[in-house]
């Protein structure tokens, strides 16, 4: 915007936008995603330790909502998809899903309007870790020997054919799925506020224009307005799905056969 | 700003030191706290809940079982004490029968004895005032007689004999 304003003419907004400056001198850690991050940090863990302080048989409306999305987890991801050791990873999921969610969901909310996850760096960071949670699991499971062996040779394969899967297996578990991972979200939250920032700024834009070009400004917002509520629907579902990947690959490392 | 612009294009795929550092502290943070304040919490609650709907069904099937125990011991002590009764019944009715049947024998006997005791009264009395009646009356007789007949009649074979010719013909007039 402070570009806009200082430009000629209207630029197209860009990954440059997505650069935000430090906001205390040049201090790289106090840009806004940064800033973001931690708040989303505090306001999961104020929400979530006031919603479960009670622990009550007959919840509150309060505990009662912590507990939805809680049991979401708990039940539809964690249980549903790896099964009857799934309460280890509860505490991870849970952690995963929430903070995906507010995270994304700062995209839209007013004020904020930053998706933090179209930072790449926190859905590599998250893939990371879960890239780490789901070999250590396969491997205290199974043993590192003996996991490794039924990653490269999956049993009931033709030999030959291993030639083709072990180095397509090796680059899905070590490559495909943490990139995948990080890259889904990250593009998801990317290009959704660009897309916003496209109708926004361009709405914005055309105001400052002739006549005719200011009877068209209300359309890009209106489709502004769509795309926010479309955005919305995506944030929840990038949530979901990375959590529900991140289960299976956990699922997949504790079953002694994939 | 304008020094980034200045940098040229910027790749959206390479990540910042900064950011990949805050992201891992502020996901452990999270998780640290998820961890210990928030599932424990949560995971109580539902084992509470759980507990609570299946102790209220193991208290209503308790109760239940109780109730029933406590309706078998009832019916059972109550045909124990039908039966009880019926024995009770039973024997009291043999018992009044016995008695009944004990007091009428004698009663009988009892009436028995009065009747032959006063049988024999009558008898003896009826024996005595007709032996008293026959010395009487045969001597008023006699007496009479000698005094109408002026015939003496002291030979004492000779009175009865006359005397239970007179009472004989009395008799058969009587008749």
């Amino acid at each position: 915007m402070i570009r806009l304003a200082e430009g000629e003419g209207f630029k197209p907004p860009s990954a440059v936008d997505f650069n935000l400056p430090p906001i205390f001198g040049d201090n790289p850690f106090t840009t806004k995603p940064i800033f973001l991050v931690f708040f989303s940090v505090i306001l999961i863990s104020l929400f979530f330790i006031l919603a479960s302080r009670k622990a009550a048989i007959v919840p509150s409306k309060l505990q009662f909502a912590g507990e939805s999305v809680y049991s979401f987890v708990r039940n539809d991801l964690a249980k549903d998809v790896i099964g009857h050791e799934f309460m280890r990873f509860v505490p991870y999921l849970f952690t995963l899903f929430t903070f995906i969610l507010v995270n994304n969901i700062f995209g839209i909310v007013p004020m904020l309007q930053f998706p933090t996850m179209s930072r790449v760096s926190f859905p590599y960071v998250l893939a990371i870790i879960t890239f780490f949670v789901f070999h250590y699991v396969g491997v205290r499971k199974q043993g590192a020997f003996k996991y490794i062996k039924e990653i490269m040779f999956m049993p009931g394969v033709p030999k030959a054919a291993y030639i083709l899967i072990t180095p397509l297996e090796l680059l899905t578990f070590f490559l495909v799925r943490p990139l995948t991972l990080s890259l889904r979200l990250f593009a998801n939250m990317f290009a959704g506020h660009l897309l916003l920032l496209v109708f926004i700024l361009g709405g914005e834009h055309l105001l400052e224009g002739v006549i005719g070009l200011k009877l068209i400004s209300p359309f890009a917002f209106s489709i502004g307005i769509v795309l926010t509520f479309f955005e919305f629907m995506v944030q929840c579902l990038q949530a979901y799905i990375f959590t529900l990947l991140a289960a299976l690959y956990i699922a997949g490392a504790l079953a002694d056969e994939h | 700003m304008i020094t980034l612009a200045a940098e040229g294009e910027i790749n959206p795929l390479v990540p910042h030191t900064a950011e990949i550092i805050v992201g891992f502290i502020a996901f452990t943070l999270l998780f640290l706290v998820l961890r210990s304040k928030v599932v424990p919490m949560f995971e109580r609650a539902f084992t509470a809940r759980t507990e609570a709907i299946q102790g209220g069904i193991e208290k209503a099937e308790r109760a239940q079982r109780e109730a029933q125990a406590a309706l078998a011991e009832y019916q059972s002590q109550l045909s124990s004490a039908r039966g009880e009764a019926q024995v009770i019944r039973e024997s009291a009715r043999v018992e009044g029968a016995a008695l009944l049947e004990q007091m009428r024998a004698k009663a009988q006997e009892e009436a028995a004895r009065i009747t032959a005791a006063a049988s024999a009264a009558i008898e003896a009395e009826r024996t005595a005032a007709v032996a008293s009646l026959r010395n009487e009356v045969g001597a008023l007789a006699i007496e009479l007689a000698n005094r109408i007949v002026g015939e003496s009649l002291d030979d004492h074979a000779r009175q009865s004999r006359v005397v239970d010719r007179f009472l004989d013909e009395l008799e058969s007039q009587k008749k």
